[in-house]
């Protein structure tokens, strides 16, 4: 298989996976417990998941790994069992996949506020993602995705820990923004310019957004970035903002809708298109028929 | 009065320092902690929590008015305490489980203690059956709960599930909020009542209660 980047810089359009959590739920994750305690028990389950966004087409699959910092553990009082958390996630993932697709390790927000506006210090955060990082390297991921952030800060120090131990593994980076009247704001105010930028300067390989919209508005994040930098862009999008029926949360995007849009993040210059919240599957299959009748992107 | 305005300002600039040291002084001019209270501090977080609400401001500046909130309450409850402000009832409140920020929860906490609610406040992360196990504890008369992600509203339908199971629906009333919340979400599920804001949930948990004095 080439190589992740060398592909993207040849204008090569890949599809990523969709969400993790409501697979997870679906194979019998209770909401109390902790998603990544599975890699400890079931790392079965981490493979069929692996195989199903695997046959729907997608070129990079996650590992169950989001919250597997050491200080995100730690509300399960698992932060000492975080090393093989990590570990044995990628390796499910690779066993299942096989050379057949990459390799990406999930790094999700430690859940903390960092000083002066929370109460963590900085170094505790980057101890944490250290941790994590190494694990990740160690079993041999082919790309590390830091997603899900809301605060440039901390992504930042979870992206100096990944280059300081995962020496020459790419590494993305996806923020998650809100849709307001002013524009685009993660929760903490940062602006998809100002992330654009401090991300490229940091070293990140391919930058982007994830969760937080439905895809229509990630065309909008995505041509937004596009302004703001050169490197590779990364769309991983929830099947819309969710709605209720039945006291439950439904979301409203289709397969159908979504690949009809992927069209448009590939025209607004996006490299990877996956899924988010939401999105199963059924979703990534749609996604990956609709690129590929673009063979002029496939080079 | 002027005194209390520039509590208000600095308090929406995140000068902690300078809250509880205007807080002070307002005391000391004989003020009553209550008008300190109503018409400089909540008023200040009122303006933090229209102005996040309208994505003027983002979360740190919230975070830092929180901050100087808390500075100056310390300097306050126990005035109000001794003044004699009546605990008007028991609020159980948290942010639901896997939800990474509680700062709206913080919001109405503090604004609720300063009504004179005794607070007990669970922290974010808290799992559905937390809220249930501490509020028959504590004999709370209200359940208060938050929820800034969508993926963790479920819990709040858990909550009132469980409240229903134990036979205390209705008798322990359940307030839901958070950016995601909605008041059909709120009625879908069960609970008692929604809110919009930290000002707005200090006035619907007052209506849960008869008046003061009454």
């Amino acid at each position: 298989m080439n190589k992740l980047l060398d592909r993207l810089h040849n204008g090569e359009i890949l599809v990523a996976d969709g969400a993790m959590g409501t697979m997870l739920f679906e194979r019998g994750l209770e909401s109390s417990e902790c998603p990544e305690a599975f890699n400890l028990t079931r790392l079965d389950i981490l493979e069929d998941i692996a195989r199903l966004y695997l046959e729907a087409g997608a070129d990079i699959i996650q590992t169950n790994t989001f919250g597997g910092s050491p200080l995100k553990l730690a509300s399960y009082s698992l932060e000492d069992e975080a090393s093989r958390i990590n570990r044995d996630a990628v390796s499910a993932v690779k066993r299942a996949v096989s050379g057949r697709a990459y390799v990406s390790a999930s790094c999700g927000p430690c859940g903390k506020i960092l000083k002066p506006y929370g109460d963590t210090d900085p170094e505790a955060v980057y101890e944490s993602f250290e941790i994590q990082m190494q694990a990740f390297a160690e079993a041999g991921c082919d790309v590390i995705c830091i997603e899900t952030m809301m605060d440039l800060r901390e992504l930042l120090l979870a992206l100096e820990a990944a280059k300081k131990m995962a020496p020459g593994i790419p590494v993305m980076t996806t923020m998650t923004y809100d849709a307001t009247p002013q524009g685009f704001f993660t929760i903490m105010g940062d602006t998809i310019e100002k992330a654009a930028r401090a991300l490229e300067e940091a070293g990140a390989d391919v930058i982007g957004s994830n969760c937080g919209n439905g895809i229509e508005d990630m065309i909008r994040i995505a041509l937004e970035y596009r302004k703001h930098t050169s490197l590779p862009l990364i769309i991983q999008s929830n099947a819309g903002l969710p709605l209720i029926e039945n006291g439950e949360l439904v979301y409203p995007e289709t397969p159908e809708f979504m690949a009809s849009m992927a069209k448009e993040l590939v025209d607004a210059g996006v490299s990877i298109i996956g899924g988010c919240c939401g999105t199963g599957p059924e979703h990534i299959r749609a996604i990956r028929n609709s690129i590929s009748v673009f063979p002029e992107h496939h080079k | 009065m002027e005194l209390l305005n520039q509590i208000s300002e600095n308090l929406q600039n995140g000068f902690d320092e300078k809250v509880a040291a205007l807080t002070k002084e307002a005391v000391e001019k004989q003020i009553q902690p209550e008008e300190i209270l109503n018409n400089g501090l909540v008023a200040g977080m009122n303006i933090i929590g229209r102005k996040f609400k309208n994505h003027e401001i983002f979360l740190p500046d919230v975070l830092l008015a929180a901050r100087a909130m808390n500075c100056a309450m310390e300097v306050l409850k126990p005035l109000l305490i001794k003044e004699g402000i009546p605990i008007r009832g028991k609020v159980v409140i948290g942010s639901v489980k896997d939800d990474l920020h509680d700062i709206g929860k913080n919001l109405v906490a503090i604004l609720l203690e300063g009504a004179g609610f005794e607070i007990i406040d669970l922290g974010n992360d808290v799992p559905a059956d937390k809220f249930i196990r501490v509020a028959r504890e504590e004999n709370a008369d209200v359940i208060g709960m938050s929820a800034l992600l969508t993926t963790t509203m479920p819990v709040m339908k858990k909550v009132v599930d469980l409240v229903k199971d134990e036979g205390l629906y209705g008798k322990i009333k359940i307030i839901v909020g958070g950016a995601p919340v909605s008041k059909e979400y709120a009625l879908e599920i069960g609970a008692d009542a929604y809110s919009f804001d930290g000002a707005n949930a200090v006035e619907t948990v007052e209506s849960f209660f008869p008046k003061r004095g009454s």
